[in-house]
């Protein structure tokens, strides 16, 4: 496998207008013969959808639910950054890379994370002109708040729900070109499989959810924009429906997989309440601007009432050890020192997993009809869930699976190595390193999808020529083929545990052995249990009815299926990561604090996986990571 | 708790569709309604028969996946929330619950409780949008726009676009959704020039696709689980018949 990351020369600051100005552009009378399918309708596939649409592309679009306003980009609440300097606060298009490149524990790609920085301040602009209804001021300009891993304030939003009004704003651009003609929506079709023709994807074959027909669709370029994986660990924020599956194929047929192992555990999460539990709910990281999170002092107090325990008592574990960003620390270090207090027998809550996020100070302080205004769906959102008053009492939470920063192994065009394959959004590994920053991942796929796709796929394009093979072509009916035998595998298994448990089961083995901590031992251990509970699942799934209706049992279990594969390979990854970054945590690599330590020597890389064939171990390559505008140093948030 | 629920199946679309009724034991008073449907169809895959099929994605309130009319309340009897996020704490220990989809003529039943709301979709594409082509727009705060106005334009744009406010309104009308979502353009001033033609189109296009006329009764709103506001119909009648007027003398 070649990773040519086809980083441009020249100053980083100038990559990426050289970038544009030698990338070939496809003739405006020309675009309507290419066809583009874009898999996904977030904020990554819908900006892309519209804006190709609009370019004059031929753009078939595709999403599981049953329309596509319904992304799971919708339910991000706290907001997206942008280097506009609005707040005169030091602030600069440098400073946001800088953030950016050390949040991510310097293992992202420079150049990558430069362009998202310079994109960022047109993105606000874009979204404004769309009508999204971003929070002002009084005197009628933009407000800002802050977010994790920043001292300056950069965080646009619209109240506590960014994601749904920024997917809104990219959902009616798509709405636009749909009923120009120039954008075909295909709601309720899931992707099962990527169709490569001589090397570069040709195409895609869907199931349509609501009758069950599994089709054949080709085009001259493929854009997956399917999100995170997630829920590899069964719990996690997403949404129930987000899946692995897209990116999954495309590695089967030959695209890299880039640092799988790198999730990140949102800190500031609802707890798990019991075994009924489907999906776990995120409490934004804004609230940390007005939040305080702690812990009793000693384990006797856990079960005591939180009010009753006083001031003295209290351990606010993070200002207390991290004094410059306090409850702003960024995710990772939140998340381990939440399991570090629990562990140490302090959490509160049932089964003793969960810490205090208290807002009696700032309460006091602001009002509560301004705590009210700032987070008010939110506290109605947690008493929902808990039946408890957050304005009465401190919120219980703790930290979950959230967002991942690995994803399909993309170059500067966002080309993974199958050409003709591009990976946007959070489905694609490349901008936030080992860890993300809080508000990046919106700005990011609104990047990929608005303003950088539509050159780098342009450039592809111009150089492939059009060309788009007949759905009759015997390689694309084979590739039909093969999926309607896969589909077929799942109903005909009659065995007797639902694809629910054995999704279950995963999560748990994921969450218990590649969660917050990882060890040689355990992931070792892992992998095993994984490879046992696929041959089981294999042997013994039962999914009832047919695949000719709608058929919510074996959606889950084409699903969970591929969650099967890719949970080892995650592991794996774990595995071979031999230190400790971001939201990689390995025991074995830590301080006598406690602190991670990375391997700059040995692992300033992307680890990058090529499939090999079933059951065969796949290859490890490397894209070795040069940091020539930034410092390598140690993550300090002291 | 144990429950016995009455539960609509229906095969397809052509299936007449019918009530069935299950026992379910040992639900938690912690688990949301979506997790005790998912409680159920363990139970019956165990049992081997084909489970229920219900609409749901983010389970967190604002997907606006998720429907169902429980106990004749779209989303149930709590007020501002979806079923999603309605919780088993709200029934009691041998409640007996009926389950049905959302009724509409406009929403046909695709399975058992999940129906086809792609005629919202279609409203949108009439004109709810701003055409504004990306990388063409001017600094964000080159036009400020004062708090209030984009307040009330984030009042209506909170809509979650589930359709509760046709499945309760005895006309099946989608005046609360198709004026929320014109009004959320409509305030703002960038969403000033397409106004006039935009609520026109947006306005035929509900009518278009089957939903019935607003009386004003109210319920949609009762029943929204963003609590979206009924003045926003009466300013979408109002910029109605501005544009017709318009229209007429130009
Ligand atoms: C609860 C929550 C809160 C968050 N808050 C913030 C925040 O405040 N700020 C921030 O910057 N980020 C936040 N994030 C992260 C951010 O929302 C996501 O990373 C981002 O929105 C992902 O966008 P996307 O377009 O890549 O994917 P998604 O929005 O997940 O879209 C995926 C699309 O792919 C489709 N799809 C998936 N698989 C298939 C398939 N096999 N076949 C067909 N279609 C498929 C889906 O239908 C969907 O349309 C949050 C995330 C969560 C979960
Ligand atoms: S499932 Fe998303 S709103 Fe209920």
């Amino acid at each position: 496998m070649i990773l040519d990351s086809k980083i441009p020369d020249g100053p980083i600051a100038e990559k990426w207008d050289n970038h544009r100005f030698s990338s070939k552009l496809v003739n405006p009378a020309n675009k309507r013969k290419y066809k583009i399918i874009v898999v996904g309708s977030g904020l990554a596939g819908g900006a892309a959808a519209a804006t190709l649409g609009e370019l004059g592309y031929n753009v078939d679009c595709f999403c599981y639910q049953d329309s596509p306003r319904r992304a799971h980009s919708i339910a991000a609440q706290g907001g997206i950054n942008a280097a506009k300097n609005y707040q005169n606060d030091g602030d600069s298009i440098h400073r946001l890379f800088y953030d950016t490149v050390k949040g991510g524990d310097f293992r992202s790609r420079e150049a990558n994370v430069h362009r998202l920085a310079q994109i960022s301040v047109n993105i606000i602009d874009q979204c404004v002109s769309q009508g999204v209804p971003f929070a002002r001021e009084y005197g009628g300009l933009l407000a800002n708040r802050s977010f994790g891993g920043a001292q300056v304030s950069r965080t646009f939003y619209a109240r506590g729900q960014t994601g749904q009004q920024l997917l809104l704003g990219a959902y009616s651009a798509l709405s636009r070109q749909i009923a120009a003609g120039q954008v075909t929506m295909h709601t309720r079709h899931e992707m099962l499989d990527m169709v490569v023709v001589g090397g570069h994807a040709k195409g895609i074959i869907t199931r349509n959810l609501a009758n069950g027909e599994t089709k054949a669709w080709t085009a001259d370029a493929v854009l997956l924009c399917t999100g995170g994986y997630g829920n590899a660990y069964y719990l996690s924020t997403n949404a129930v429906g987000c899946n692995v599956t897209a990116a999954f194929r495309a590695y089967r047929h030959g695209a890299g997989f880039a640092n799988p192992c790198y999730t990140q555990i949102h800190p500031t999460c609802i707890p798990v309440s019991g075994d009924h539990q489907s999906k776990l709910t995120l409490m934004s990281e804004s609230l940390r601007n007005d939040g305080r999170v702690w812990v009793p002092r000693e384990a006797l107090d856990c079960g005591k009432f939180p009010n009753d325990i006083p001031e003295s008592e209290r351990d606010y574990y993070l200002e207390r050890k991290y004094p410059s960003f306090g409850n702003l620390a960024p995710r990772d270090i939140s998340s381990r020192s939440a399991k570090e207090a629990c562990d140490d027998g302090r959490g509160v809550g049932q089964g003793g997993r969960g810490v205090y996020l208290d807002f009696a100070d700032a309460i006091s302080r602001l009002g509560e009809s301004t705590i009210r205004e700032r987070y008010g769906n939110l506290f109605q959102m947690y008493e929902r869930i808990t039946g408890e008053n957050a304005y009465k009492r401190p919120m219980r939470i703790y930290p979950a699976i959230h967002y991942t920063m690995g994803g399909l192994w993309v170059d500067y065009n966002l080309m993974t190595t199958v050409p003709g394959c591009f990976a946007l959004g959070e489905a694609n590994f490349s901008d936030h390193g080992a860890n993300r920053l809080g508000a990046s991942a919106l700005m990011q796929g609104l990047s990929d999808g608005y303003f950088v796709i539509p050159y780098t796929v342009g450039n592809y394009l111009a150089n492939t020529g059009a060309g788009a093979l007949s759905p009759d072509a015997p390689e694309v009916k084979e590739a039909l083929e093969g999926v309607r035998e896969r589909v077929d595998q799942l109903t005909s298994t009659k065995g007797t545990r639902s694809s629910r448990s054995y999704h279950k089961e995963l999560g748990q083995i994921m969450w218990d052995f590649a969660g917050m901590a990882r060890n040689e031992k355990g992931l070792k251990k892992a992998i095993g249990d994984i490879q046992d509970l696929r041959g089981d699942f294999h042997k013994n799934l039962l999914v009832t009815g047919s695949n000719e209706t709608l058929n919510a049992e074996l959606e889950r279990a084409g699903r969970v299926r591929d969650f099967l594969e890719f949970g080892e390979l995650l592991c794996r990854d774990a595995l071979e990561r031999k230190e400790s970054c971001g939201g990689h945590f390995r025991e074995e690599y830590q301080t006598a604090e406690g602190e991670a330590t990375r391997d700059d020597e040995n692992f300033a890389h992307a680890a990058v996986w090529e499939y090999k064939g079933k059951d065969k171990t796949p290859d490890r390559h490397k894209e070795q990571l040069n940091f020539d505008n930034v410092k390598l140093a140690v993550r300090s948030y002291k | 708790m144990n429950l016995t629920l009455k539960v609509w199946r229906q095969s397809g679309p052509e299936d007449k569709g019918r009530f069935e009724s299950h026992e379910i034991e040992d639900v938690s008073e912690d688990s949301s309604f979506l997790e005790m449907m998912d409680q159920l169809n363990e139970l019956l895959l165990s049992k081997g028969i084909e489970p229920v099929s219900f609409d749901h994605d983010c389970r967190e309130g604002i997907c606006g996946m998720c429907s169902l009319n429980i106990n004749g309340f779209a989303h149930g009897p709590e007020d501002s929330t979806t079923t999603c996020q309605l919780h088993m704490r709200k029934f009691e220990d041998g409640d007996v619950i009926t389950i049905e989809p959302f009724r509409a003529r406009a929403f046909p039943v695709v399975r058992d409780l999940i129906v086809d709301r792609s005629s919202f979709d279609k409203i949108i594409q009439a004109g709810g949008y701003i055409s504004a082509r990306t990388g063409s727009a001017p600094d964000g705060n080159a036009l400020p726009i004062p708090k209030a106005d984009s307040d009330k334009a984030m009042d209506a744009a909170a809509c979650i676009g589930c359709g509760a406010c046709v499945a309760s309104c005895k006309n099946a009308s989608a005046m609360l959704f198709t004026s929320a979502k014109a009004g959320h353009l409509n305030l703002l001033p960038q969403g000033k020039a397409e106004k006039d033609k935009r609520v026109v189109d947006m306005v035929s296009a509900m009518d278009n696709a089957g939903f019935g006329n607003c009386r004003n009764y109210g319920e949609c709103s009762a029943a929204c689980p963003k609590d979206i506001s009924l003045d926003f119909i009466a300013k979408l009648n109002r910029d109605h018949a501005k544009a017709k007027l318009k229209k007429l003398f130009s």
